[in-house]
């Protein structure tokens, strides 16, 4: 047998320094990251533990829960129980409450899209030195709490609001629309409450376009819908799916304006969670339905994140 | 109309027999930016014509309005005033994707989220070709700039000198009347520049399209063009085949900015035709060529190349100038000298013979067939 080969060239002792640089450098990420994981370990994973926990549990007369297991909680997602036999038969009122939520977030989405859009582009073309009072403009709305603006839609939309009395005084109309209190009125609050979170990730996408790219496909036959649609829609595709993430997640759980705008007649998911651990006294149901909303979000965003994963993995 | 503006042929580089098609013709255009006071001119009542299957190259420094003029063609910036026809039609103020025109950018432009063949075909399926046609073509640009191998590449995947030839495929793929370059070479190095200096000239003849090439880099220009126009402060000094822009610079800036040149101040005594008495510095006459036949007698300035230069002994009859050598540049094939006369003027000398010592008294030949009178 041969002697075992000592390898001590200079490219194998670079590359043990390399890794050893390597290991050291994550160690240091890691050690960046602690104290967010801290702070969500203790505000996020314990309450969700909770949670978890009370789905399971049985609710208490008084609201609270009682310490006996039960899945009852899941069981009336989709089932209604006889109250008389205690016989179990299918219902859909809760599934209805989360597919009108989702409809609402979805359509509260694309409109947030379509208004959002062109404002990114806008400030995106803009001279650099500008883009920054158009961004400051954008975030304006934070600086005054989400329910005092919800309060003031609900001024100007409801029948005594502006948009009725001026369009009465001008004699467009007869009578005061009926906005307040309608999905529609729901629809307009989420797009004015999230279409900053769309903006703000499009025209993150659309600064980074080389403009040339544009006047190239113009160049090469393309007309304005062509390179809206091959040149620019494509190279903001990260943007409109952050954009889209960022608004449909908290506009699937708003609970503020479908309150106070659809005056809670047609509930959405967040109404209907708050309403267990308030007059139902059903804390185990709420957790579930919560925990139900969760997943279901969660496992959307998965089957996403892979698909984006295998395209990127094009990317290179 | 456009004709009569341009009808004296005289200093455009082509004589009456030369005339082909025009395909490009730029009548009087004037570019100015901004509005009122802070307007901007950046092109001044340019006139140009480019014929059919010529390579033209737009030759200037930065902000001369060489891209600029290049843009206007294209269709990316629409004249303040003025007429571009293309293949007798006018032009000027259709948007870039209803002109027949297609452009290489500098910066390539190729689309990042398409691989070679997809940006390769994205001309042709705007223009609602036949799927059949779009294949053949595309394959055979990949062909023509020998990029088969990397058809289905991601364009970030490329290196630079492989980006290039894609971003000319896919100018080229659409068959347009011209193909505008922007100064595509500028961004490789210089082996590899050089390299695509032929690819660009073979690439010309084996299509016949008509190539109008921006660059400052006057030996491109003089490599690669049919005819060439120097440009400088908005305006066209010049417009010639190499040969005659680089030996008849019609213009002091024209003489300084391409190659290297003698640029001395003389007198010009008697003009008769297209030629002058001139006397230079230390006495000696000889006759020049004039560069535009309004150059009156008095005080000019003469110009002439170092390579047209001979050192000869002081007290030879040949010496036109006589001086001291002040410097020696040695660059491999041969030296600069540079001589410094009398009066205090320095003339360069390229040499490949022996050289005197330093401040040795020298004479220099200038022969007067290569001396031209410039105006300023």
């Amino acid at each position: 047998m041969l002697a075992p080969v000592q390898d001590t060239s200079n490219e194998t002792r670079l590359a043990r320094a390399r890794r050893l640089r390597d290991v050291e450098e994550r160690r240091t990420r890691r050690f960046l990251l602690a104290p967010a994981l801290l702070v969500i370990g203790i505000f996020g994973l314990f309450p969700l533990t909770i949670s978890m926990l009370y789905s399971i549990l049985t609710p208490g007369t008084y609201g609270g829960v009682t310490w006996k297991l039960s899945g009852e909680a899941y069981l009336q997602f989709l089932f209604e129980r006889d109250i008389f036999d205690g016989s179990l038969s299918l219902s859909s009122t809760y599934l209805q409450i989360y597919g009108r939520s989702i409809g609402l977030a979805l359509v509260a989405t694309i409109g947030a899209l379509i208004l959002g859009f062109p404002t990114a582009y806008f400030i995106a073309s803009k001279p650099r030195e500008q883009r920054n009072i158009w961004l400051f403009l954008i975030t304006l709305p934070f600086w005054t709490n989400l329910l005092i603006r919800t309060y003031a839609i609900l001024l100007i939309i409801r029948d005594e609001g502006i948009i009725n009395l001026g369009l009465m005084s001008v004699g467009v109309i007869e009578t005061p629309l009926n906005i307040l209190y309608t999905d529609g009125a729901v629809f307009i609050g989420l797009i004015y409450s999230y279409l900053p979170f769309m903006v703000l990730p499009l025209y993150a996408s659309l600064e980074k376009l080389d403009f040339k790219l544009v006047e190239a496909a113009y160049d090469l036959y393309a007309n304005r819908f062509q390179v809206l649609r091959r040149i620019i829609i494509p190279m903001a595709k990260p943007g409109i799916v952050a954009g889209c993430i960022l608004v449909f997640i908290p506009g699937l759980g708003a609970y503020i304006t479908p309150e106070l705008l659809g005056g809670g007649k047609k509930l959405m998911i967040g109404n209907m969670i708050a309403l267990q651990f308030g007059s139902s006294r059903n804390w185990p149901f709420g957790s579930a339905a919560a925990l139900i909303l969760m997943v279901v979000v969660m496992a959307a965003l998965l089957i996403y994140v892979r698909n984006a994963g295998k395209q990127g993995a094009h990317h290179g | 109309m456009a004709d009569a503006a341009l009808s004296p042929m005289k200093g455009t580089g082509l004589d009456e027999a030369e005339q082909g098609r025009d395909m490009v013709l730029v009548d009087r255009v004037t570019k100015e930016f901004g509005r009122g006071e802070q307007a901007v001119t950046a092109l001044d009542a340019v006139s140009v014509r480019i014929l059919e299957n010529e390579f033209f190259t737009l030759l200037g420094p930065s902000g001369c309005g060489k891209t600029t003029l290049l843009r206007l063609i294209a269709g990316f910036e629409l004249p303040t005033r003025g007429q571009i026809l293309l293949d007798g039609q006018e032009i000027g103020h259709l948007p870039p994707y209803k002109r027949p025109v297609n452009t290489v950018f500098q910066s390539y432009a190729l689309f990042p989220h398409m691989t070679v063949s997809q940006n390769i075909r994205f001309g042709l399926e705007m223009l609602r070709k036949p799927d059949a046609e779009i294949e053949q073509t595309t394959r055979a640009m990949l062909s023509l700039v020998r990029m088969e191998a990397l058809a289905n590449r991601r364009t970030d995947q490329l290196s630079g000198g492989q980006q290039q030839r894609v971003a000319l495929a896919r100018a080229l793929a659409p068959r347009p009347k011209v193909l505008l370059l922007d100064e595509p070479l500028s961004a490789l190095d210089l082996k590899l520049r050089k390299d695509m200096q032929i690819e660009l000239k073979r690439l010309q003849n084996e299509t016949g399209i008509t190539f109008v090439f921006v660059t400052h880099d006057q030996e491109e220009a003089l490599t690669m063009s049919d005819r060439v126009a120097v440009m400088q402060a908005g305006n066209i000094l010049q417009i010639g085949a190499p040969k005659e822009i680089y030996n008849r610079p019609a213009k002091r800036f024209v003489a300084d900015f391409i190659g290297d040149i003698n640029i001395i101040d003389a007198t010009l005594g008697n003009v008769t035709g297209a030629k002058g008495q001139v006397t230079l510095p230390g006495g000696a006459s000889l006759t020049a060529y004039l560069s535009d036949s309004s150059i009156s007698q008095g005080a000019v300035s003469i110009a002439f190349r170092p390579e047209n230069l001979r050192l000869v002994a002081p007290d030879d009859a040949a010496a036109s100038v006589i001086g001291q050598i002040e410097n020696v540049v040695y660059f491999g094939s041969g030296s600069n000298v540079h001589v410094r006369l009398e009066n205090g003027t320095t003339v360069v000398v390229r040499t490949s013979d022996s050289i005197g010592a330093l401040d040795a008294r020298t004479g220099v030949e200038i022969p007067e067939e290569h001396v031209q009178v410039l105006v300023d």
